[in-house]
């Protein structure tokens, strides 16, 4: 497991792993947005938090077609399966991978963008914190629907069809989490809530992503 | 005799469905139009909002059998899972865009409805919100269903979704729910009590209670009516296609 681990994280590494893509893409939707609402500080204050979230979102969306059509098409897939590894456990490293080749970065970038877009100062450890906390589940879900989609050709606009309305308690309460952090307002319920949707994807959806997988492998 | 079981064989299911279609079908139009005329021309217009309070008979049950038709797909996607009947895994494939168009019904109804009420032809209501997000579940569904060749995994990734995609609608749902407080704090325009199902028995009167259960009885036999319909033809389509490719063998 750990091997296949480092083996996906050499892979992204690599030219054409596509590693810095989310992270550039991130960057455009934020320095987009300014020039399609006009520069006025206050609005962007008042609206960074979300357009972090969504650009993040949107960047983690990118990728994820590359969670396993790649070794779908060479086979790597088909004998991953059929060594002793469970396909639960795959699934969750692959999940993992994704997350940080393209979560960590983003988390990592966040509060630069944030300051682009004039984030309030309190705002940055919330931003951080919820990104942090939202990312991993993001990666899971998107997992699952590319297991989903792993078998059909072109099936990278479908994953996002599938997955977006999959996305929306993360996003909200991610986005919910990082506007109050930086209006300075209570935290605590977006917060739990975030954590709980993060620990609850991590816990029961590997076994779905696996269950589909295997529908597929078939 | 007497098991559930046993209309899992798609040809006794079919010859079943022969015999009931039409007595179903004709009680879901008159329940439809007794309810609808009864509704429109027969119930005084309501104190304050109108004749515009009659468009319930169409919005509610519409909306009903939104929520429904999903729960439907979510039984028979399980049945499909656990006991591998063909018949239950095309009855889900058959009720998805049914429900697409209560969804629309739905969402349209209540635009219609709230743009003289409201002001506005739409808001970011929870309730509103989360049927936008229940039509986005259903077009992903028959998206996935029809992108997929094979028929049998078609029907099992379909089913994993249906499951998976409950739990987050309901998801969704509180947590719209959460986000819309979140940032409307103490707005009371959107207080949709009217329309609502949980409303309708506590407060609407009599007079509109009666025609609109006999909308939602309509709109259910409509619905049975039609995915015995889909449901058999999907049966048919499966096995013309299975004897095509035994005349293609032979």
């Amino acid at each position: 497991m750990k091997a296949l681990l480092f083996r996906d994280l050499k892979l992204a590494f690599r030219a054409g792993g596509g590693f810095g893509l989310g992270i550039a893409f991130f960057l455009i939707v934020v320095i987009l947005v300014p020039f399609s609402v006009g520069p006025e500080s206050g609005l962007l204050t008042k609206i960074a938090p979300g357009v972090l979230w969504l650009g993040a979102l949107l960047a983690c969306l990118l990728s994820l077609d590359r969670i396993l059509a790649l070794d779908w098409e060479d086979g790597t897939l088909d004998l991953v399966a059929t060594s002793p590894l469970p396909l639960e456990g795959v699934v969750t490293v692959k999940a993992l991978a994704h997350w940080l080749t393209t979560g960590v970065p983003l988390v990592v970038a966040a509060p630069v963008f944030g300051v682009l877009l004039n984030l309030p100062p309190q705002g940055f450890v919330w931003l951080v914190t919820s990104l942090a906390l939202g990312t991993p589940a993001l990666s899971v879900i998107g997992t699952f629907g590319a297991a989903l989609t792993v078998g059909i050709k072109r099936g990278g606009l479908l994953l996002s069809l599938l997955i977006l309305p999959l996305y929306v308690p993360t996003l909200i309460f991610g986005a919910e989490l990082a506007r109050r952090g930086a209006e300075g307002q209570d935290i605590t319920t977006p917060l739990f809530m975030l954590a709980g949707i993060t620990f609850g994807v991590i816990a029961l959806l590997p076994f779905a992503s696996a269950l589909v997988l295997r529908m597929n492998l078939r | 005799m007497g098991s559930i079981w046993e209309y899992a064989n798609p040809v006794k299911f079919s010859q079943t469905v022969s015999r009931f279609l039409m007595p179903v079908a004709i009680l879901a139009a008159i329940a439809t139009i007794v309810g609808l005329v009864w509704g429109f021309f027969f119930t005084p217009d309501d104190y304050r909002q109108g004749s515009t309070v009659k468009i319930i008979y169409l919005h509610v049950p519409s909306a009903l059998m939104a929520i429904n038709i999903w729960f439907m797909m979510l039984v028979t996607s399980l049945i499909w899972l656990v006991r591998r009947h063909h018949v239950s895994a095309l009855a889900a494939k058959a009720a998805a865009p049914v429900g697409v168009i209560m969804t629309l019904i739905a969402l349209w109804t209540g635009a219609v409805w709230g743009q003289p009420m409201w002001g506005t032809w739409w808001a970011w209501d929870p309730r509103l919100t989360s049927f936008l997000i229940l039509f986005l579940f259903y077009l992903g569904y028959i998206a996935l269903w029809e992108a997929i060749d094979d028929p049998d995994t078609a029907a099992d990734l379909t089913a994993v979704l249906c499951i998976v995609g409950s739990v987050f609608a309901m998801l969704s749902r509180y947590a719209v729910n959460f986000w819309n407080q979140g940032l409307h704090q103490g707005a009371s325009i959107m207080r949709a009590g009217a329309v609502t199902g949980s409303d309708v028995e506590e407060k609407v009167s009599n007079v509109f209670f009666y025609p609109l259960m006999m909308c939602i009885i309509g709109f259910v036999l409509f619905f049975i009516a039609l995915v015995l319909l889909r449901t058999r033809t999907e049966i048919h389509k499966r096995r013309t296609r299975a004897l095509l490719a035994r005349e293609r063998m032979a």
